[in-house]
């Protein structure tokens, strides 16, 4: 009998993921519809079309381009959850890993003004030792990494705006200009801008950041080390039974997860895309839209690229909301929601394989049904 | 100044003990609650919107009663979705919880700046002010501002104490928790229960997010959500292993340490060591790590939390 495609795992989460889409962006409407009816539909189709909205399409491309430079930090953030989450781990670190990768990214380009691929390293050194710490903590002293990555996000933040308030803007709270202070340590376009519409923002962070995912994917699914961790996460105890090294492998993993959101801060600070405001006062939320883009992937690294694009896509969409009537925080709304909707993807899957199951029941008694009216001839 | 870290700290701790209760109760009931930040945003808007709309003409009594019963109420309200997702719908409870955190410090922007919008066109703001409503919570001894917020925390330690251990309803609650196929063979309905615990949790949640932010400012700009105290709070449900009388004690720990980062100016020898501004606001963090990390070999949860309640499973 030909094997149902519904019954494929991939494409049950594939699905499963558009419902939480379409559900959440439904949503977000009626919440624009309770805020002021009038331009609830055209807000909402704003959000959606994002750069889509410029009619020319060189300046589409351009704008195209800016979601893809703030694709890349976003798709290795929600690498950083999935690597962790593999492992039975929480890592809501990643935020203040991202965040000491942004710290050590700008220092070393603005301070020690060293190249790109030197401060990628140290960035993601940061984010290591960030993890290193809270795996050491969870193997050694059973402290759940979900409140030690919390209090590390913190810790972080205030430690970062410290050290940033040194190479920072003298009258404003920003941090020096990438290109004027710094230009060294800007990421190589490799003509990669030239595509976007000479935007300058777009250089091999995207394709480095594609990598990593397929790399990653690799890595868990392909590898024996993959194995390992994975079988520590699905039984502590077994695996230390098999003579896995338990505690090395949650340290390990949170090591992995903090470099990789590391990697992610530099590959977006150091486009000089952003600069860092020194007084920030709530840990960047890239970190946390990297949960959302991790389980809206399915927690499979490579549907993460997918929907760390569509995450960014909404965000930035929200950006061109008309003011007046509704604000930005719309599309961070929708993407809450989408992630709250992601909760019940098990529950998804338990209701397509249940219709799927009567199906066949049904198909079964009426081919039995129709054999025992044969049957009677035989 | 000794007086204003006094009453700094009492009010810090006041949020982290009713915060910390409501996570205590959850997790007892056999729900880890990660979701608090969101409930302490949702309730202290709500709070927050009742204080803007009630305007000075109201009694004191009427406005501090309307206030935490809103408060109470719509945290209860957004608890509901997590207790529809992780006890009907047997969704994980972390990613829930953190899908709350973030809808709830999004929702309450969206909101206050849509009331602000329409209220008037060019306040694009998420703040609310409400300096005049929360002057009735304040009732001045001598040098000390005794804020009703304290008496409630008091009381809802007690009423929570009593519940869980001295009566019938505390101790069902636990066995959910701890055994809940057990609970279910003898006729304890385990979904209702840990209904029960999460819109408790819900409703002290919302009432720390009402003290939270009115401890110490008139307004708050809820984009910035509680700045991590949820979380704290957690940490402190921890560090008092569940057990409401500890979570006190702990929680007027970390609350001195918070309250020191507003007050350090006034203590001469604090501010002759110069630290900048910044490490203050490390500190309750710093220690809620170190702490945890000497205190978490021997913790006890309850053993089953986390674990969807499945009627099918031994």
């Amino acid at each position: 009998m030909k094997k149902n495609l519904l019954k494929n795992e991939g494409v049950q989460s594939l699905l499963a993921s558009l419902i939480c889409v379409v559900l959440g962006l439904f949503l977000g409407f009626v919440v624009l519809l309770f805020i002021n009816p009038s331009g609830a539909g055209e807000a909402i189709v704003t959000v959606m079309k994002n750069f889509l909205t410029y009619s020319k399409p060189a300046t589409q491309m351009k704008y195209l381009g800016n979601t893809l430079v703030k694709t890349a930090p976003l798709l290795l953030c929600s690498l950083s959850i999935i690597f962790a989450y593999k492992v039975g781990l929480f890592n809501i670190g990643a935020a203040g890993q991202y965040c000491a990768g942004v710290g050590l990214a700008l220092y070393s380009a603005l301070a020690w003004h060293l190249p790109w691929w030197a401060c990628l390293l140290i960035a993601m050194a940061a984010g290591a030792l960030l993890g290193a710490v809270s795996g050491l903590l969870k193997a050694y002293c059973n402290v759940n990494e979900v409140i030690s990555g919390i209090m590390l996000n913190w810790i972080t933040l205030y430690l970062v705006n410290m050290l940033l308030t040194l190479v920072k803007e003298p009258t404003s709270p920003y941090t020096f200009q990438l290109s004027t202070h710094g230009a060294q340590a800007m990421i190589p376009s490799l003509g990669l801008g030239a595509l976007f519409n000479n935007n300058q923002y777009v250089t091999l962070a995207i394709p480095l950041a594609i990598i990593v995912a397929f790399a990653v994917w690799i890595i868990l699914d392909k590898t024996r080390f993959g194995y390992e961790l994975r079988a520590t996460g699905n039984n502590k105890n077994a695996a230390k039974y098999c003579g896995m090294a338990e505690k090395r492998n949650i340290i390990v993993t949170l090591i992995i997860g903090g470099a990789l959101a590391g990697m992610g801060a530099a590959l977006l600070y150091l486009t000089g895309f952003e600069q860092w405001q020194c007084s920030t006062s709530s840990v960047p939320a890239m970190g946390f839209n990297g949960i959302a883009a991790a389980f809206l992937g399915g927690l499979h690294p490579v549907g993460a690229i997918l929907a760390s694009f569509f995450i960014q896509h909404i965000t930035i969409g929200g950006a061109y909301v008309d003011k007046t009537m509704y604000c930005a925080q719309i599309s961070d709304l929708i993407s809450a929601i989408i992630i709250y909707l992601c909760g019940f993807v098990l529950f998804m899957k338990h209701v397509m394989n249940k219709g799927l199951a009567k199906r066949e029941a049904k198909v079964s008694a009426k081919l039995a049904a129709k054999n025992e009216e044969k049957g009677g001839d035989q | 100044m000794l007086l204003l870290l006094l009453q700094y700290t009492l009010t810090f701790s006041s949020v982290l003990i009713l915060v910390a209760l409501g996570g205590c109760i959850s997790e007892r009931s056999g729900v880890i609650n990660l979701g608090l930040e969101g409930i302490m945003v949702m309730g202290a808007m709500g709070g927050a919107l009742t204080m803007r709309y009630m305007s000075g003409t109201n009694s004191g009594i009427v406005i501090i009663v309307m206030v935490l019963l809103i408060s109470a109420a719509v945290g209860m309200v957004y608890s509901s979705l997590l207790a529809v997702a992780c006890v009907n719908f047997k969704a994980d409870q972390t990613i829930v919880g953190t899908a709350l955190n973030l809808l709830g410090t999004a929702g309450a922007t969206v909101i206050v700046k849509a009331i602000n919008t329409a209220a008037n066109p060019d306040d694009v703001s998420s703040v609310i002010q409400y300096m005049g409503p929360k002057q009735a919570f304040l009732v001045k001894m001598g040098g000390f501002e005794f804020n009703w917020f304290m008496a409630v925390t008091a009381v809802a330690l007690v009423l929570v104490y009593v519940m869980l251990f001295k009566t019938r309803f505390g101790l069902r609650l636990r066995a959910c928790g701890e055994h809940p196929q057990a609970a279910d063979s003898v006729g304890i309905n385990v979904y209702k229960m840990r209904w029960a615990g999460v819109l408790i949790s819900g409703a002290l949640g919302g009432l720390g997010g009402i003290v939270f932010i009115t401890a110490g400012v008139s307004e708050w700009r809820f984009e910035y959500g509680v700045a991590g105290f949820g979380f704290l709070s957690l940490a402190v449900m921890i560090f008092g292993q569940w057990n409401p009388l500890r979570i006190a004690l702990s929680a007027l720990l970390f609350g001195l340490f918070r309250a020191l980062s507003n007050v350090y100016m006034g203590f001469d020898f604090l501010a002759a060591l110069n630290l900048p501004s910044q490490v203050y606001n490390m500190m309750p963090y710093i220690i809620s790590l170190v702490v945890l990390a000497f205190t978490s070999k021997k913790s006890r949860a309850p053993k089953a939390e986390g674990i969807p309640y499945d009627k099918g499973q031994r």
